[in-house]
């Protein structure tokens, strides 16, 4: 829902429903990063109703499009956040794999190293 | 859209540059504010400095970086670098209110003779944490009947024998069934197939993901109840999907937690006498290095390992000498899952979930 004015639709008050400081916050710190954004902000009006109002105010490009922007900046940050983990996690199994094929043919060596030295047998 | 040399000017574009953007604070303010670049006696891990945004968006994409640090079955430990509080934030609350999972909700008792109370032994039910991808599930809405893709079914039926001792009721008697509720109910007309609580169409376990692993809580030794000789618990547990916010039992992470990488500056040089009693207050942090000619002196070894304690304050000579903060956009993040999930899949999920709430804003623009 927009809160603005019809003449200058560069100034708008964003309400969204169902959302909290989770997606608020992350939208805000995406919207100050645009350098066309003058003010971006957000309020929570009370803690039991779910609702956020994120205000917007741009250097003359109308609020709704440069709020569109941010969300869709947020999501590829998000899809990047997502690929950059993948990434981190397989390598560090194929590290932790790696590491212990080579525990287990170490201890294999050893065994059969010693396995040949056999006390009893003698 | 954003175009390429819209990205480039963001890039290089500085607030502070702008001609008539003052630096600084005002003089009246300036006066009488101490100015320091992280204060010890305020410093703590989860503390981020706010004067200006510093992690720049075109940046973003080259300097963020994950280095896992240890992953388990249940813990998982990574380090997040570039990347701002109120995303870190953002995956933790997901992380802890707004994933989904599978728990107990429903529970049929039929009889219970033992100590714990029907309502208190339904709500330990449900708090019992159980190892089904909720992924393979949907919501249970209340207009649903509960069938096979919204309804996992277990059955507990535990008595205690006489002349025996005390026995206990663990999550390992928890038995599940793939055919759906095994309890009927009062119908009128008994001409037709007597109904049960649930209505499944096939069974759960010709299902390819349940075929040759059944479906059990994640833990198998957690104490439900204990049964004295003669008593008897009989129930029926239905569980369902559903999220944290709605109620804690749906949590899928024990917790969720992240700290800011510390910052653990030397400011001066801490030799001999002043460095033993350094490494005495935090041993884990710091560390003696000999310098030959008997003389010593410490060194930050683990700023990592540092949790803040800040027990040199105590100390007058070692106050001035040390400084601890926080490393900007470095977070140690910890995931503990209670098992229905592996943490690395729970993260993922965490930020796809964040993504659709942007697809739902941008829907609604």
């Amino acid at each position: 829902m927009e809160h603005g004015s019809f003449k200058d639709n560069s100034h708008a008050t964003f309400t969204l429903g169902e959302e909290d400081h989770t997606l608020a916050n992350a939208v805000r710190f995406v919207l100050n990063q645009d350098p066309r954004v003058t003010v971006g902000a957000y309020t929570i009006p009370h803690p039991s109703l779910e609702k956020v109002n994120i205000r917007v105010q741009t250097t003359g490009d109308p609020a709704k499009e440069v709020f569109k922007d941010a969300c869709q900046e947020l999501m590829q940050m998000n899809r990047h956040v997502r690929s950059v983990f993948d990434k981190a996690v397989t390598e560090y199994k194929a590290e932790q794999e790696r590491k212990e094929k080579k525990a287990a043919e170490e201890l294999k060596r050893q065994r059969e190293l010693f396995g040949s030295m056999d006390i009893e047998s003698n | 859209m954003v175009t390429k040399e819209e990205k480039r000017f963001a890039k290089n574009f500085n607030i502070n540059n702008l001609p008539d953007v003052p630096n600084g604070l005002p003089p009246h303010l300036q006066q009488t504010r101490v100015v320091s670049n992280s204060n010890p006696l305020t410093a703590n891990a989860s503390y981020v400095p706010c004067m200006g945004d510093s992690v720049k968006l075109g940046n973003f994409y080259e300097n963020f970086k994950v280095d896992v640090i240890s992953l388990t079955e249940r813990d998982m430990e990574f380090d997040m670098i570039g990347i701002d509080a109120a995303f870190a934030n953002a995956f933790r609350r997901i992380l802890i209110a707004e994933l989904p999972t599978m728990a107990i909700e429903k529970v049929l008792i039929a009889n219970n003779t033992s100590v714990i109370i029907d309502e208190v032994l339904a709500h330990r039910m449900g708090l019992i944490p159980i190892a089904a991808d909720p992924r393979l599930f949907e919501y249970l809405s209340v207009n649903d009947e509960p069938n096979e893709k919204n309804t996992i079914v277990f059955k507990l039926h535990v008595k205690c024998p006489k002349n025996k001792p005390r026995e206990k009721v663990l999550t390992s008697d928890l038995k599940w069934l793939p055919h759906g509720s095994e309890l009927l109910r009062e119908s009128g007309g008994s001409t037709s197939k007597p109904k049960t609580y649930t209505s499944f169409s096939c069974s759960q376990d010709s299902l390819p993901e349940f075929a040759n692993n059944p479906i059990t809580p994640s833990d198998l030794d957690i104490l439900i109840a204990k049964l004295a000789p003669g008593q008897e618990i009989e129930l029926e547990a239905h569980a369902v999907k559903g999220i944290g916010k709605t109620h804690a039992k749906w949590s899928p992470v024990a917790t969720a937690w992240y700290r800011m990488h510390p910052k653990v500056c030397l400011l001066g040089e801490v030799e001999d006498e002043l460095a033993e009693r350094l490494v005495k207050i935090c041993p884990n942090v710091f560390d003696i290095e000999d310098m030959g000619k008997g003389k010593k002196r410490a060194i930050v070894a683990q700023p990592r390992k540092c949790t803040m304690g800040k027990g040199f304050i105590r100390d007058d000579d070692l106050i001035e000498l040390v400084d601890l903060g926080s490393v900007e956009n470095h977070f140690i993040f910890n995931i503990e899952s209670t098992g229905s999930l592996p943490p690395d899949v729970l993260f993922t999920e965490a930020v796809k979930i964040l993504e659709a709430k942007c697809e739902t804003v941008l829907k609604e623009l």
